[in-house]
């Protein structure tokens, strides 16, 4: 029994695998304030802090305001930190990323992805990560749990690269997969701890000795502009550092990360892109209609901040018909993912016809039958070379509106 | 971070050292101006103490003068000294 | 305390700050930093005092500060705390740091009062100081929930209609004092050796300490440049600003007037309480003069003075 493997396969949910992944990063400070559906997070990590499995010292805020604040101290202090959020906590703390990012402050903080009020729902859609796409943090995306634990662990290594210096992002599907269970292989605790390493602060405040000032005021005869070029310049820099990290953590798992993910995509004529888990029930509708002879792919991104336009581009342009998903509405134009696709492609000599599909908005189920629909929309499209209608939805009930 | 400027940005905007302040010289904004009469002075620092700029220099626990590099003129040393040995003079 | 001993002590506020010719809130800065001689990790909420002491790239702390937004300084700095003792624990710092938050009435009374709520009831060792210049001086002299009754702000205008502020004011130290933390106490810049002394205090108490401090705002106020600290020491003799402070629970007045003024006196010297001296307002000082007369009476009972 001396080779056993010291990979521990686990029936998990996806909150259980982030939970253990920020167990086994052991951050010098976990943030913690309650919001369904993440809510399970942050309870699995008051008992690693009670049974005394990690060092970190858990912060129970009385806002998700504050937690972003807290962060934001104890990062500038010079500690690893953590949080957990989802929708209104992630809208509350709204001012607070862009402070942090703005500060290059490299917080890690998982979000599961939850609808924003109002109606007030509690189930999954993209509308929280979606408002916070401009306030400069990285976004990672996940299909399930193995890929929020893996995202989770290479969030320490490209927020803390000091070519980066950015906080970053990990989304997952509200309750379809935080609360779903399914099977996850953790990686053995010491090499995650190689992995991430320790953090080497840039000018912490706990450096007394080197007193510093952060958050000045910056106006008008200020460098306020070059600041934010500086920011916007790691975001670039990120690209790279998002793909040396994925490459060593294949050493340590066996698990490859890119941008993006491409599912029969080479030999396809028409395809769907999507975030987290609609990707897995596409991907089995794709093999049912590949079975009927229909060249039929997809592209799941991983990586929307910084948004891989160039790769996308490239990996998209062989199509005739690409047909983009988005779980979350922008009212008055496009869905947000569909909007970056389009500008994305706008560029090449022949690009494919794009349409939008808005879809799963407070947990509506996107099943078999809605991604059959979007391919049958796209085949048509495909055949006829014209695009009818640019934005539909999915899965819509019928129903009468009064006013 | 000695020959740090402005235009050498830190991530964050952050400012490396502390104290950069006092590059600053307030004491233009002056248009009155406090006159420290040295031999009245009974050296109980009460300016020294009351004062917003820190511009009261004091060397061995005595007042030595204010320091016009800083001071705003706002004349809380004339109102606060117990023995009116500050007087606030035009300019 | 002998002030000389103070003038030992490194100015951690520096000179070349911008904020304006007699602000109350640069004496009590000066003044609460002269109580620890242990490094201190500042932080301040949005307002006179970030805006004007951290003007990139300039900064008038010659300690580590942070400023982060402005309803957030208690929780901001109760991270930076955090931090510490995690680091502390884990032994990768072995220095004493002590902390200290900075917010205005604006920053504490108002927008930031769930922050600072939270960060005293989670026990973090820190000071959070309330310089309380009783009004939003920062977007121009706005009234906050510290803005006493009567008084002229820009958004509670004197006209024919509306003397002034209609609400009295919240009274944020007994609120603080009602979270039950180890040290609770309200100063004035005028009265130097109470501030540094409870600032002492406050920094070498282990877990949350709060100060409300007076600190007179020329601008908003309606005063002369040089009259800050006597319009802060009338505030103490007419019993509208006591020198208290509570210590585990327990109440202790600092200070007892020999002969309590009356609130009028103070309520000249501000030009935002001009209209108050009105035949058709005076009703109003009147009125004030009771509240303060049955506050006073309280803390006297609180403080077993009466």
């Amino acid at each position: 029994m001396k080779n056993i493997s010291k990979k521990r396969v686990v029936a998990t949910t996806g909150n259980g695998a982030v939970a253990e992944a920020m167990k086994q990063i052991n951050p010098d400070v976990l943030v913690a304030y309650p919001i369904t559906p993440q809510t399970a997070i942050v309870q699995d990590f008051s008992q690693f802090v009670a049974d005394g499995a990690v060092d970190s010292e858990y912060v129970t805020v009385e806002s998700e305001h504050s937690s972003m604040s807290a962060c934001i101290g104890a990062s500038a202090a010079g500690a690893r930190v953590m949080t957990a959020t989802s929708s209104q906590g992630l809208a509350l703390m709204h001012e607070m990323l862009y402070i942090a990012a703005g500060s290059r402050l490299p917080i890690i903080m998982p979000n599961v992805n939850r609808a924003l009020s109002a109606p007030i729902n509690i189930h999954c859609d993209h509308s929280d990560s979606m408002g916070a796409r401009d306030t400069g943090w990285i976004q990672l995306y996940s299909e399930n749990a193995q890929e929020a634990y893996d995202n989770t662990i290479q969030a320490v290594r490209i927020a803390e690269n000091k070519k980066v210096l950015l906080p970053v992002m990990v989304n997952l599907d509200g309750f379809i997969i935080s609360h779903g269970i399914e099977k996850a292989e953790f990686i053995e605790d010491r090499k995650v701890k190689s992995f991430v390493g320790e953090r080497k602060p840039f000018l912490p405040l706990l450096d007394v000795d080197n007193p510093v000032t952060y958050g000045p005021f910056d106006g008008l005869g200020g460098y306020f502009m070059e600041h934010k070029k500086n920011q916007a310049d790691a975001m670039e820099r990120a690209r790279d550092v998002i793909l040396e990290a994925a490459e060593d953590f294949a050493k340590i798992s066996g698990r490859k990360y890119g941008f993006f993910e491409e599912y029969l995509l080479d030999d396809a004529e028409i395809a769907i892109v999507t975030l987290n888990s609609s990707a897995g029930t596409t991907k089995h509708v794709i093999n049912e209609l590949r079975a009927e002879g229909l060249p039929v792919g997809l592209l799941k991104l991983r990586v929307f901040r910084p948004f891989p336009a160039k790769e996308l581009a490239e990996a998209l342009k062989h199509l005739k018909a690409v047909a983009v998903l988005d779980r979350a509405l922008s009212s008055g134009f496009v869905g947000p993912l569909f909007s970056e696709v389009q500008t994305a492609l706008f560029n090449l000599e022949t690009r494919p016809k794009v349409i939008n599909f808005i879809y799963g908005l407070g947990g509506r189920d996107y099943t078999l039958h809605e991604a059959r629909k979007a391919f049958e929309e796209l085949m048509t499209v495909a055949k006829t070379g014209k695009i009818k209608k640019t934005l539909g939805y999915l899965g819509l009930k019928e129903v009468e509106v009064l006013v | 971070m000695k020959d740090w400027r402005a235009n050498k940005l830190m991530p964050g905007a952050i400012i490396p050292k502390g104290g950069t302040a006092r590059e600053y010289k307030t004491g233009g904004w002056r248009s009155a101006t406090p006159k420290w009469d040295e031999e009245k002075c009974k050296q109980c620092l009460i300016c020294w103490i009351s004062c917003p700029e820190g511009a009261v220099l004091v060397k061995d626990g005595k007042v030595r003068g204010i320091d016009m590099d800083y001071c705003k003129g706002c004349g809380i040393c004339v109102a606060e000294c117990p023995f009116e040995v500050i007087e606030m003079v035009g300019g | 305390m002998k002030i000389k001993d103070l003038t030992e002590k490194k100015e951690r506020l520096t000179s070349g700050h911008r904020l304006c010719a007699g602000c109350g809130a640069p004496i009590v800065v000066r003044q609460i930093l002269m109580g620890t001689d242990k490094p201190v990790v500042v932080g301040c909420s949005t307002g006179c005092l970030e805006v004007s002491t951290t003007i990139y790239p300039s900064t008038a702390w010659d300690t580590p500060y942070i400023h982060s937004a402005f309803e957030n300084v208690g929780a901001t700095i109760s991270g930076v705390e955090a931090a510490y003792q995690s680091l502390k624990r884990q032994g990768k710092l072995d220095k004493e740091i002590k902390f200290v938050a900075f917010g205005g009435d604006g920053g504490t009374y108002d927008i930031g009062f769930q922050s600072l709520s939270g960060a005293m009831e989670r026990g973090h060792d820190m000071v959070y100081v309330c310089y309380d210049n009783e009004a939003y001086m920062n977007t121009g002299i706005q009234r906050s929930s510290s803005t006493p009754r009567g008084a002229w702000t820009t958004t509670s205008q004197v006209g024919k209609a509306e003397p002034g502020k209609k609400q009295n004011r919240k009274n944020l130290t007994a609120c603080i004092a009602a979270h039950d933390i180890p040290y609770v106490a309200q100063s004035s810049p005028s009265s130097w050796k109470d501030l540094v002394k409870k600032s002492t205090k406050a920094f070498d108490i282990k877990g949350p300490a709060f100060l409300n401090v007076i600190a007179p705002c020329p601008r908003g106020w309606r005063h002369p440049s040089d009259q800050a600290l006597r319009i802060a020491k009338l505030a103490v003799e007419t019993c509208f600003w006591p020198l208290y402070e509570v210590e585990d629970g327990e109440w202790k007045l600092n200070y007892k007037p020999k002969e309590k003024k009356p609130l009028a006196e103070w309520l000249k010297t501000q030009g935002r309480f001009k209209h108050l001296f009105k035949p058709e307002n005076e009703h109003i000082i009147e009125e004030l003069q009771a509240k303060v007369d049955k506050d006073w009476e309280r803390l006297l009972k609180l403080c077993g003075e009466a």
